[in-house]
């Protein structure tokens, strides 16, 4: 068989367009590791200082608590919400079902400046202050039709089968329901779920439209870019990254096992 | 080959000692394989003998580790599949789901910058008598439609050779028996060779001018169907093409023109000329339909090799004959196809029977007999629609 | 996780419809009454907002009801530059985010199908962009396209960039940005429609005499569209109303301004509500038109 560079050509091509993805990811990381005074645009030197003394830049560590607190209750609405709009969009029939989804495609299709001015907007005219609590709301809002496309898709996958089984079985609704949908739907709930956090961790745009001073990590990212970054940022978005990437790392491999368990079974 | 050309009529394929080694097994080794052109020919075997594997080796999907392949005296080895005068009829039909019934039967026209592509394709849809459904996409068509498109498209294309590749798998009874009918009149008519892939004996028999059976990447016999029914060289062969009685002794003796095998102390005499070995110990058959059944002890005549008695142990009915199990001790299970010539089984189940058979009927297979189980029973087409069945539903319940 | 946005590879399995759609109602209402309540009105908010005009002696910022449609053209006549060049770098950023894109996702989703890890090493590696704050992404490479770094100083040393040039605050390193933050929406919904290509129908083009350039632009494309689509639309849409890379402190400059940014600067900076809300509702108007005209000529009926 003769050796073909064309054969190569495409790896070789995927390899460097992933190097190139990767790119400000290390940098942002190499940077976090500099002993920046002001800004950190310029390499002064080498310290794990900022690793290790993270909250002595003023705001990070507060800015970063915020988008924690931010996602963790936005998800629980958006994931709540979602899931339930889910169940009822792939399991029933009724007359709006594809308006409903085509209400549901909207916040996906529209600009995040349309939706934060939208909602700053509307706050406005209703004399809301803006707020930790006008966050939430506005990362629920954008949330939700992510979480509902990805459970839709699992309770589209489930076998009614397995719940008619239960009913057969004397299980009441009630039963029915958390003893055997809410287990099976659990892995599209929780996928959902992270991706609605990791949605609302990152957001910047429809959160400064509706922030109304409270700072989370982007916003302060977002500021301190005019004014100098302080190098914990970096600290901060790094080991964000990396505790992201060892989360997938262990789904992807647990996932592989559980395969390779069921193929020798099978 | 020339494009906007087609083949005046079909080529020869030939394979010279074509090998096929994948990481971890070789699926062909050393194949050596001559279809003359304008043929119908079929490549028989279980499923893993390296069929589809020889298949794909002349479409040009793969390339062979070793070995050349040439069509119509031209060495192919190394010309890229789409180069190569050669069309395939796939399991799947590979329809291009994207594009109309007519789109799909003229691409290959359309490549090869023939004039008048549609019309053409319109004609070929004349031909499987489907060119009413041509502005349909192939989502909308049967799954016999489809197999029809998917020959049509090929078909036009008027390749040298043209590769079948169990396209008759996904059909019911009766469609199957029509596309066979089909297949083998669209043949004749355009003169084409036609290179069949099948596990199915039945259909191979029924379509192939010659068939050759496959084994562990190895043809084992190749030959009219006819000369592989009714005289198979191997265990195998014997085996696979329909069932065959078997039976393992001595030659003791031989006369001018037939041996003497000795099976549990009685004598069978075999034709010589029937028989691929005449020393030692060999394996001996014969076709359950040429068994006659006997409820009381034959005389014995010349000619004739009889056994028994025995006792009736399973009799099944299926509409044109009836198989009988007959248990002889000594000897085994031996089976018979009686043609029902009259209402009801001939003998019930625990009454004693003989069997006898014409000893021009029986045959001697080449096989070691320590290499020979008695009765394997596992490669017939039988046993493979159990297996795959039983596959089937492990998969239905995996999900 | 993300994956699962872009499209389920399942199969849905069939589902008797039920009688008893009361129960549908009850699991809807909560989330379409939060959607009612915090996405429609907005829309309906910004509409009217659009239309307001200054409280006669009122403060900076406020503003009442009324019916000013010179808002409208106001805001065109002002801010069409910006139009153009938001539409004209999200148009540049789709194209080249599709045009990096699509091998990479080949690769992924075909050619690497007989090891699966790889190919969920690699899907991590496309999303791991996702997993650090894009502010932080695009300002890397801010600083690593600013003039003191290697990389311009290199550019200039070859003469590929003149002596007092610079990649920073131009429209390139705007489209650069865009495009670099937007390869992963592009790559997976494309994986996706790859992944479950069937490659034997590349072998039938292949017999059928398709040369693999051939078979590549007449059946892989083909049957990939729908990823090209949802990937273009998920690149485009966002892009269009971007502001981050074109913003001053980012990639951008005064020259490279787009919608967002006058947005922004209006809303929260100079606080003309009814000229932010004019120009949202412009640019969500457009958007609108375009991608219904997309959707409409590449035919895909379902998106969701």
């Amino acid at each position: 068989m003769r050796f073909s560079l064309g054969k190569w050509l495409l790896p070789l091509y995927a390899a460097l367009a992933l190097v190139f993805l990767l790119i400000p990811i290390v940098y942002t990381f190499v940077f976090s590791f500099n002993a920046s005074v002001k800004s950190n645009i310029v390499w002064v030197g080498f310290t794990l200082d900022n690793w290790l003394n993270v909250c002595k830049a003023q705001g990070v560590c507060a800015a970063f608590g915020t988008s924690i607190l931010v996602g963790v209750v936005a998800t629980l609405v958006a994931t709540a919400l979602g899931t339930l709009m889910a169940i009822a969009l792939a399991r029933y029939r009724f007359k709006a079902r594809s308006a409903i989804s085509l209400l549901l495609f909207l916040p996906m299709a529209t600009p995040e400046i349309v939706l934060g001015a939208g909602l700053a907007a509307q706050f406005l005219s209703a004399g809301i202050p803006k707020g930790l609590g006008t966050i939430i709301i506005a990362h629920a809002l954008f949330c939700l039709s992510f979480v509902v496309v990805t459970v839709k898709a699992r309770v589209a996958s489930l076998d009614p089968a397995l719940e008619e089984a239960g009913r057969d079985l004397y299980g009441s609704p009630a039963q029915v329901f958390w003893k055997i949908t809410f287990p099976l739907l659990l892995p599209g709930i929780t996928a959902a779920a992270l991706l609605s956090f990791a949605l609302s961790f990152d957001d910047f745009i429809i959160t400064r439209f509706n922030n109304g001073g409270v700072e989370t990590f982007p916003v302060f990212v977002y500021t301190a870019a005019a004014k100098g970054m302080p190098p914990e940022a970096n600290v901060i978005a790094s080991a964000v990254f990396l505790f992201a990437l060892v989360l997938v790392i262990i789904s992807q491999t647990t996932a592989a096992a559980r395969r390779k368990r069921l193929a020798k079974i099978g | 080959m020339g494009a906007g050309a087609f083949a005046e009529a079909g080529a020869d394929l030939e394979l010279v000692g074509i090998s096929k080694r994948f990481p971890g097994f070789t699926a062909i080794e050393d194949l050596d394989l001559r279809i003359p052109a304008g043929s119908f020919f079929a490549l028989l075997g279980p499923s893993g003998c390296g069929k589809t594997t020889t298949l794909r080796l002349v479409a040009g999907l793969e390339q062979p580790t070793a070995g050349r392949i040439l069509i119509g005296g031209k060495d192919v080895t190394n010309v890229k599949s789409f180069k190569r005068p050669v069309n395939t009829v796939f399991q799947s039909y590979a329809l291009f789901p994207h594009m109309t019934v007519i789109e799909n039967v003229a691409f290959g026209l359309r490549r090869r910058a023939i004039k008048d592509p549609v019309a053409k394709a319109h004609e070929a849809l004349r031909l499987v008598e489907l060119d009413h459904l041509a502005s349909r996409k192939p989502q909308q068509l049967s799954g016999g439609q489809q197999q029809r498109v998917a020959l049509a498209r090929a078909v036009v294309n008027r390749p040298a050779l043209l590769l079948l590749d169990e396209p008759l798998g996904a059909l019911d009874l009766k469609l199957r028996r029509q596309m066979q009918l089909e297949l083998k009149s669209i043949q004749t008519e355009v003169g084409l060779t036609f290179l069949h892939v099948t596990h199915d004996q039945e259909e191979a028999m029924t379509m192939a001018d010659t068939v050759a059976v496959m084994n562990k990447g190895e043809i084992e016999q190749m030959g009219a169907p006819e000369e592989l029914y009714e005289l198979p060289r191997t265990a195998f062969v014997a085996n696979f093409l329909g069932q065959s009685n078997l039976f393992t002794g001595d030659v003791t003796s031989s006369t001018g023109t037939s041996i003497v095998v000795v099976v549990a102390g009685i004598k069978l005499e075999v034709p010589k000329e029937r028989a691929q070995r005449h020393t030692g110990q060999v394996t001996i058959g014969v076709r359950p339909e040429k068994l006659i059944l006997h409820t009381s002890a034959p005389t014995v005549t010349p000619g004739t090799n009889t056994l028994g008695p025995g006792r009736v142990t399973d009799v099944s009915f299926s509409g044109v004959s009836t198989q009988y199990q007959i248990a002889i001790p000594g000897i085994g299970l031996i089976t018979v196809f009686a043609q029902n010539m009259v209402f009801g089984p001939v003998v019930n189940v625990g009454a004693e029977a003989w069997v006898a058979w014409t000893v021009d009927h029986g045959f001697g297979l080449l096989d070691e007999p320590e290499h020979t189980p008695k009765f394997s029973a596992d490669t017939d087409t039988a046993a493979i629609a159990m297996q795959t069945r039983r596959e089937l539903l492990a998969e239905i319940e995996d999900d | 996780m993300a994956f699962a946005a872009f499209g389920s590879n399942a199969n849905p399995v069939e589902q008797a419809p039920r009688r008893k759609s009361w129960i549908a109602w009850v699991l809807l209402v909560p989330g379409l009454a939060y959607l009612a309540l915090f996405f429609l009105t907005p829309f309906v908010s910004l509409i009217l907002t659009s239309f307001q005009e200054p409280v006669e002696f009122g403060d900076v910022g406020q503003f009442q009801a009324a019916f000013k449609w010179e808002n409208y053209t106001a805001v065109i006549q002002q801010y069409w530059p910006h139009f153009l060049r938001a539409f004209g770098y999200a148009i540049a950023a789709t194209f080249f985010a599709l045009l990096i894109s699509y091998p990479l996702a080949y690769f992924i989703g075909v050619k690497a199908r007989r090891w699966p890890l790889l190919q969920a090493l690699m899907l991590t590696l496309v999303i791991a962009p996702f997993f650090i704050s894009f502010l932080l992404r695009t300002l890397a490479w801010k600083q690593l396209m600013s003039d003191d770094a290697p990389l311009v100083t290199a550019l200039k040393q070859l003469t590929i960039l003149p002596a007092d040039g610079h990649l920073t605050g131009t429209a390139f390193s705007v489209i650069f940005g865009l495009t670099y933050n937007f390869i992963p929406f592009m790559t997976l919904p494309i994986y996706t429609t790859l992944e479950r290509l069937d490659t034997r129908y590349i072998e039938a083009g292949s017999d059928l005499y398709a040369s693999p350039a051939t078979t590549f632009w007449k059946v892989t494309v083909p049957l990939s569209m729908p990823g090209i689509v949802s990937g273009t639309l998920l690149t485009f849409i966002p892009a269009s109303g971007d502001y981050i890379n074109a913003s001053a402190s980012f990639l951008g400059s005064a020259q490279t301004q787009m919608v967002g940014n006058v947005i922004e600067a209006n809303f929260l900076g100079l606080l003309n509500y009814p000229a932010a809300s004019a120009l949202s509702v412009l640019l969500m108007a457009i958007i609108l038109v375009i991608v219904a005209v997309y959707v409409k000529r590449s035919g895909t009926e379902d998106l969701l």
